[in-house]
């Protein structure tokens, strides 16, 4: 018998991803009123990077500048005691802060809601912004909180013994999103 | 009539050969393959040694006695093949008077399992300031000719000089606990490289080596007889080694733990490090030191190996490092230790074993009717010893009412099958009688 | 179960994991709300034989920013001086389910004794004269702030290296993270076998000095002199203490440490105590998000990342 190998399907391709955050930028500008008092804080290691997309694209379709940050969750998270102590990621806020701005939380996947939910204790900590919206690449659904993002770049249905994984150029030198199936062995 | 025959021993490792035992004294010895007798031991396969002697153990009885007590030490002595044990002074109260060695003594023949013979004070109460009354205890039932403050050192020069001389009215000799006070001051283990690392306050070799150099001249200048316990240094050897050049009376005892243990236990050990189990006075050395003294066992410089058993209950010893009690129990592990140390590694032989466990320590401590040939007409103290056999130390299996050892989980090989004290079994199938 | 209990036990990566850990920390420490859920649930007994207040606050203080439940157990006045055993004691915080206990004592390896008895994690926090490592993070966590780096970076520890648990876990860890350590004391109060430490020693201090990126001065009790170990506070002072003129010598971007408490006047004079190329005061709070990190990575998960076996 040969080896069950873990079936991985790419459901987003480079060009796809581009297009994704082209357009999630564009609705943060219209959703925002032209992306004013926007602060825009990616979730580690991959919401990080593209957050850093989105303000780039946002510079250059209005030619202004979004803060960026980066706001780790781990200290926050609800299950930590499920797997040995990590590595903490990034907690870096604009210079300006967080207080009175309103602040869109970037993640790469959104799946049960708890890492958005740790971010928001995170976000309670750091200061006080006006309003919080959510941004995602990928929203596959399962949620287990009352939790749901206000820009999403694919919703992508999937199964519970599925797994989505994100490759972005910065960090994987490839740009993708890839479902897999994790075979029974 | 009470006889014991005891079938194809072999008499110091040596050919196999009967011995009948009666009355208490050897018979005869030799192709005995007809005789009858009231026991018959199988000793197919099996090592006889002369029943061995110890210069030097501590029964804790009295003053100790959730440690140790007379009966139970001398049980473990049995199970350990002795037929005779020196009982160190250091007791409460300290065994410096006629009364208390009396006492002592006639423990051990109450209790029959061993021959108990007390080891006097030098001083009164150990306390290094008057010399004990000697001849009163040389004169006792007990007639005590090994003199010692083991645990403490006969610091003041001066003193030891005159205990040397005073003994030699009755033919007794000092055994020195050599420890240079105040070269030890807090000491915790042996000074090197592991007391280093392991930041415990360090036991200088030199301490050892500083008395036992200043003893050996003060015996030559009076002519009298030193015994140096526990040498753990191959600084010492060289000293010991050099006095007995000059033809001095010096003799010198090693423990089976300085033969197998080095001071890295203390770091690295199954148990875990900081293991007070290890901690004993003069403390584990380094592997050179094992060397030389094992080289030093072999060629006679050092006379015999002592057991320095040194009862402790669990609580003292299951503590930090520092407040744990110093001491190690030995007496039923001795013989094993030294074949694994000796034996094994080819440096002696089975005839020299009795040689250093039974006759010279009971020469250096003038014990009659001990150490003496297995021969036609001797007293029957007899040792049966298995050399083939190995087993993981247990214990929870000993006789002793302690169970500080540091063999724990060690297999060590040989086990004592039987023991004859003037010709009644104490310990017979390892068990005893 | 891991433990921290010597400096020489954690490996490079373990090292580096602590001091960029504690970086994150320092960021929480700076911000207004100083406090992170982390450790909600988790209980730390500080078991403290010996006094040291400033250790204990530092220990309880990241305890608490990590939202621990605290127990002080200061064992002076306690049942301890009456007699209880460390093992009596092990198993009475045993029974309170402490899943770390943070032990200062005065005897060369009590917490590899603790070890054995209690089912958590134990943080040495200073052991006889054995080993202080948190406070060895803590001091390569204030060089790396202050030099940018700690490969190849000189730095002398200068004092009673004999009694120093700072300086034993100095040693080990600035060596397991490319540092180069020179002990510099007088004979009499370094440890018999040096040698094989993995380190330099010098009598010298003066020929120490310009070649040295680090000094760390330890302190000096006034007691060893009753021991011998030296003749005089004043000789001590003269040959190996760090006056003006001596911290003239450094280079200009050398550095001055002390994990405290200092003898002003003895090991070091009070300006350069006070200059600003002193670490002494930032060394306090950097002590805080050290041993907030030392305790995340202890209990922030189902196991220990860090750390050695008992």
């Amino acid at each position: 018998m040969p080896d069950v190998q873990n079936q991985a399907r790419a459901v987003l391709e480079g060009p796809d991803i581009h297009r994704a955050l082209t357009r999630i930028a564009h609705e943060i500008l219209e959703r925002t009123k032209g992306a004013q008092s926007v602060v825009l804080l990616g979730i580690p290691t991959r919401g990080a990077t593209l957050a850093r997309r989105l303000a780039e694209r946002i510079a250059q379709f209005e030619g202004m500048k979004v803060p960026v940050g980066t706001i780790d969750i781990t200290m926050y998270r609800d299950d930590l005691r499920l797997r040995p102590a990590r590595p903490l990621g990034r907690t870096d806020l604009p210079p300006d802060g967080i207080d009175g701005r309103t602040v869109v939380l970037v993640d790469d996947v959104l799946f049960s809601g708890r890492t958005v939910r740790a971010a928001l204790d995170a976000l309670n900590d750091v200061g006080r912004p006006r309003a919080v919206q959510l941004a995602t690449l990928v929203d596959r659904g399962h949620r287990e909180l009352p939790i749901r993002a206000d820009y999403v770049g694919k919703n992508l249905p999937t199964s519970m013994a599925e797994k989505v994984k994100v490759y972005l150029e910065e960090t994987d030198g490839r740009d993708a999103v890839l479902l897999i199936k994790e075979e029974a062995r | 009539m009470n006889t014991i025959l005891i079938k194809g021993a072999a008499i110091l490792g040596g050919a196999p050969a009967d011995i009948l035992v009666k009355d208490g004294v050897i018979a005869e010895i030799g192709d005995l393959g007809a005789a009858s007798a009231g026991l018959t031991v199988d000793a197919d396969g099996l090592i006889a040694l002369p029943g061995l002697v110890d210069l030097h153990t501590h029964l804790r009885e009295p003053g100790r006695e959730d440690a140790e007590t007379v009966e139970t030490g001398t049980q473990a002595a049995a199970r350990g093949g002795y037929t005779a044990v020196h009982a160190m002074a250091n007791t409460s109260p300290v065994a410096d008077t006629a009364g208390v060695v009396e006492q002592v003594w006639r423990l051990g023949q109450e209790y029959g399992h061993c021959d108990v013979q007390p080891v006097g004070a030098v001083t009164s109460g150990l306390e290094g300031r008057h010399l004990a009354e000697l001849g009163a205890m040389a004169d006792s039932a007990a007639r005590v000719r090994v003199f010692s403050d083991d645990g403490k050192c006969v610091s003041d020069a001066l003193l030891m000089r005159r205990a040397l001389e005073y003994v030699k009215a009755f033919d007794g000799v000092v055994a020195q606990h050599a420890q240079e006070s105040r070269l030890t001051e807090g000491a915790q283990l042996n000074e090197g490289e592991v007391s280093g690392r392991l930041g415990l306050t360090g036991w200088p070799a030199v301490a050892e080596e500083a008395i036992i150099a200043r003893d050996c001249l003060l015996a030559a200048h009076v002519g009298s007889r030193l015994h140096v316990c526990h040498v753990s240094t191959a600084g010492s050897v060289e000293i010991i080694r050099w006095a007995k050049s000059k033809g001095w009376d010096v003799t010198a005892e090693v423990t089976p733990h300085h033969l197998l243990l080095t001071d890295s236990r203390a770091e690295r050990s199954p148990i875990g490090p900081y293991n007070p189990i290890y901690k004993v006075n003069p403390p584990l050395r380094t592997d050179e030191d094992v060397r030389v003294l094992r080289e030093a066992l072999a060629d006679g410089t050092i006379d015999c190996v002592a057991t320095d058993h040194a009862p402790h209950p669990v609580e003292d010893k299951e503590t930090e490092w520092s407040a744990a009690a110093m001491g190690m129990i030995g007496l039923e592990t001795a013989l094993s230790v030294v074949q694994e140390a000796m034996v094994e590694t080819g440096l002696l032989d089975w005839a020299a074993v009795a040689d250093r466990m039974s006759a010279r320590p009971a020469r250096i401590g003038r014990l009659p009717g001990h150490g003496l040939p297995l021969e036609a007409g001797a007293l029957a103290n007899i040792t049966l010893y298995d050399p083939s056999f190995r087993a993981l130390v247990d214990p929870s299996a000993m006789a002793s009412r302690s169970r500080n050892t540091p063999y724990e989980g060690m297999e060590l090989p040989g086990r004592v099958v039987a023991t004859f004290l003037r010709g009644r079994p104490t310990v017979l199938e390892g068990k005893l009688v | 179960m891991r433990h921290l209990i010597s400096a020489g036990e954690l490996t490079r990566a373990d090292a580096l994991l602590v001091l960029d850990t504690a970086e994150e920390m320092a960021r929480v420490t700076e911000r207004s709300i100083k406090k992170l859920p982390t450790l909600r649930g988790r209980t730390v007994v500080n078991l403290f034989f010996e006094d040291s207040t400033r250790t204990r606050i530092s220990f309880e203080a990241a305890a608490k920013r990590l939202s621990a439940d605290v127990i002080n157990f200061s064992a002076k006045g306690s049942s301890v001086s009456k007699g209880e055993s460390l093992k009596d004691t092990a198993l009475t915080l045993e029974a309170m389910g402490a899943d770390a206990v943070v032990i200062r004592h005065g005897a060369s390896g009590a917490p590899h004794r603790l070890a054995n008895w209690v089912r958590g994690s134990v943080v040495n926090a200073g052991d006889g004269t054995h080993e202080h490592p948190t406070q060895a993070l803590l001091d390569a966590f204030s060089m790396r702030r202050r030099m940018g780096r700690l490969e190849g970076l000189k730095v002398a520890v200068v004092g009673d290296v004999l009694h120093s648990r700072v300086a034993r876990s100095n040693v080990l860890l600035l060596h397991t993270l490319g540092a180069e350590v020179t002990l510099v004391a007088p004979p009499t109060l370094l440890p018999v076998s040096v040698e094989t430490w993995p380190c330099q020693v010098s009598y010298d201090l003066d020929a120490v000095l310009p070649k040295s990126d680090v000094v760390m001065m330890l302190r000096v009790q006034l007691e060893r002199m009753n021991a011998a170990y030296f003749p005089s506070a004043r000789e001590y002072s003269r040959r190996y203490g760090l006056d003006r003129d001596r911290f003239a010598r450094l280079h200009d971007d050398a550095i001055v440490m002390h994990p405290g408490p200092m003898n002003r006047g003895m090991e070091i004079s009070a300006e350069v105590a006070d200059s600003p190329r002193s670490t002494i005061v930032e060394q306090v709070a950097n002590g805080v998000t050290v041993r907030m990190a030392v305790l995340y990575l202890l209990l922030g998960g189902s196991e220990p990342a860090i750390g050695g076996i008992a």
